[in-house]
């Protein structure tokens, strides 16, 4: 991965606001292009706001977002994705009555090269083969881990330079949470996808990513190579659930913080 | 009605051919629909449905007072081609009528074909389903807004003239339609064009029978009566599907 190179997105100083109520504090970060970088942080904490942002379903009051060198700042959301960025939402999202194949098709919607889609069809179906059984079944018909593998897959379909991961592991079983992160590193190294990863799963993110940033109330405390943030004592406690005894054996008095 | 009103124009003041002045008023009012929307329904996304609702009864309201000022409050009649009757096997049928049903079906079959098997009205059945995933693909959600509007202003410019024989042009013909059309879709299910069209055939039964069998009044009442008890039922309609989203 070629840290030296132009990033693919940069975020300075954003501010993104719900009404009255500053959700993202001035917050800044890189994505190295081909790179998996993730943004971890509890509820609250502005993750999906900060990616709302960047692909434009939100508009920050103050910053800049420059994606490939151009600024997308305030930019519609079709727009944005019409230069090349996917966004898979938190929650999935697919189009319930359309069928399966119809989701994917929506996914290509920008695309107008039928040989180019037929043959991405046929790689997503390659990486989720559950999706081709059920290529005529309605999406909403589907388990919530095949409505996940759905939305990647959907977002796939519009060949992106950039995709957008808004908690990919939320409301899944620890084996499917393995399998969709497996794909994703998959997407990434054989697609030259870059990947913008959020997630409350800090260990899964963790392996994953190569990058990672810290966001706590709307503001960016911690950013590091993955590896490194893994050894730090406060990751370790908050995010990956690891305890240090104490002296006495007791937990510390600070409240653990617990996911979903 | 503005859509009978139009082509009554086309037809009487500028003389033209029934079926230009039909593809004009069409043309015209589906133009105007996009327009609408742009203007001021595009203002209320995002707000509560309901918003949606009233605003366009207000806008009815408006357009009903503006023809009544521009056209005034008498009655008019459109000429048509379909002058002549057919007997089959001792049934008289009137081309007038027989126009209403053949436009209907090939209305219907243009916009099933259409929202099922071409790019941009699959994409409409997304953006109505998810409006914010359809952003995410790269669909222009606020042009297929405009383009949803348009369609539907245009269909209704097409169902105002073909009724315009029946029902003749003035400035309150759409509404008691309006209202068994609201019944015929609930009984269908929101959202099927199979559905519509069967609740539409069952609607005018009710309404048929209830006036040949039951007491004078029910006539009117029936299909109201049904609509309710649909409701009670089976709210989602004949054809409908209710689904959850899935957590």
């Amino acid at each position: 991965m070629a840290m030296s190179e132009q990033p693919i997105l940069k975020v300075s100083n954003v501010e993104t606001y719900y009404g009255p109520i500053m959700a993202i504090r001035g917050v800044s970060f890189e994505v190295a292009k081909g790179g998996i970088v993730t943004i971890l942080g509890a509820n609250g904490a502005g993750k999906t706001t900060v990616l709302k942002t960047v692909s434009g379903v939100m508009d920050p009051q103050k910053g800049s977002v420059l994606f490939e060198g151009r600024e997308i700042r305030g930019m519609d959301p079709d727009k944005v994705m019409r230069l090349g960025m996917s966004h898979v939402p938190e929650g999935r999202e697919v189009f319930p009555f359309l069928s399966v194949r119809e989701n994917l098709r929506m996914g290509a919607y920008t695309r107008r090269d039928a040989d180019g889609v037929a043959q991405d069809l046929e790689t997503v179906f390659g990486y989720f083969p559950v999706l081709r059984e059920r290529a005529d079944q309605r999406a909403g018909s589907l388990s919530g881990g095949e409505q996940q593998m759905l939305a990647i897959s959907r977002a796939l379909m519009a060949r992106p330079h950039l995709m957008l991961l808004d908690e990919p592991s939320l409301g899944l079983s620890p084996k499917l949470v393995k399998d969709i992160f497996e794909i994703i590193v998959r997407i990434n190294r054989e697609r030259g996808v870059t990947i913008l990863l959020v997630e409350q799963n800090a260990n899964m993110a963790l392996q994953t990513a190569d990058f990672g940033y810290v966001l706590e109330v709307g503001r960016i405390v911690m950013a590091d190579t993955c590896e490194r943030l893994m050894q730090k004592e406060d990751i370790k406690e908050f995010y990956l659930g690891i305890k240090e005894q104490g002296a006495r054996g007791k937990r510390r008095w600070k409240k653990r913080k617990t996911w979903r | 009605m503005l859509g009978a009103f139009v082509a009554y124009m086309a037809v009487v003041w500028w003389g033209l051919d029934y079926w230009l002045a039909f593809l004009i008023s069409v043309v015209t009012i589906g133009a105007f629909g996009a327009v609408l929307d742009a203007t001021v329904l595009r203002n209320v996304i995002g707000q509560p449905q309901f918003a949606v609702v009233m605003l366009t009864i207000g806008l009815g309201a408006m357009f009903r007072t503006f023809a009544s000022v521009t056209w005034g409050s008498e009655i008019y009649t459109l000429p048509t081609p379909f002058g002549g009757v057919w007997n089959v096997g001792g049934v008289t049928l009137s081309h007038q009528y027989i126009s209403i049903v053949v436009g209907t079906l090939i209305l219907c079959g243009a916009l099933y074909l259409f929202f099922n098997h071409t790019r941009v009205g699959v994409a409409m059945q997304a953006t109505s389903q998810n409006q914010l995933a359809a952003y995410y693909m790269g669909i222009p959600v606020k042009l297929i807004f405009s383009l949803i509007w348009a369609i539907s202003a245009g269909v209704a410019a097409a169902a105002g003239i073909l009724l315009a024989p029946v029902t003749l042009i003035d400035i309150n013909m759409g509404l008691a339609v309006a209202l068994k059309a609201f019944a015929a879709a609930v009984l269908g299910g929101f959202g099927s064009i199979p559905g519509a069209l069967a609740g539409g055939i069952i609607i005018g039964l009710i309404e048929l029978y209830a006036g040949a069998t039951l007491p004078e009044g029910f006539k009117d009442t029936a299909p109201y009566i049904v609509l309710l008890i649909m409701l009670a039922v089976r709210p989602q309609g004949l054809f409908g599907t209710l689904a959850r989203k899935k957590v």
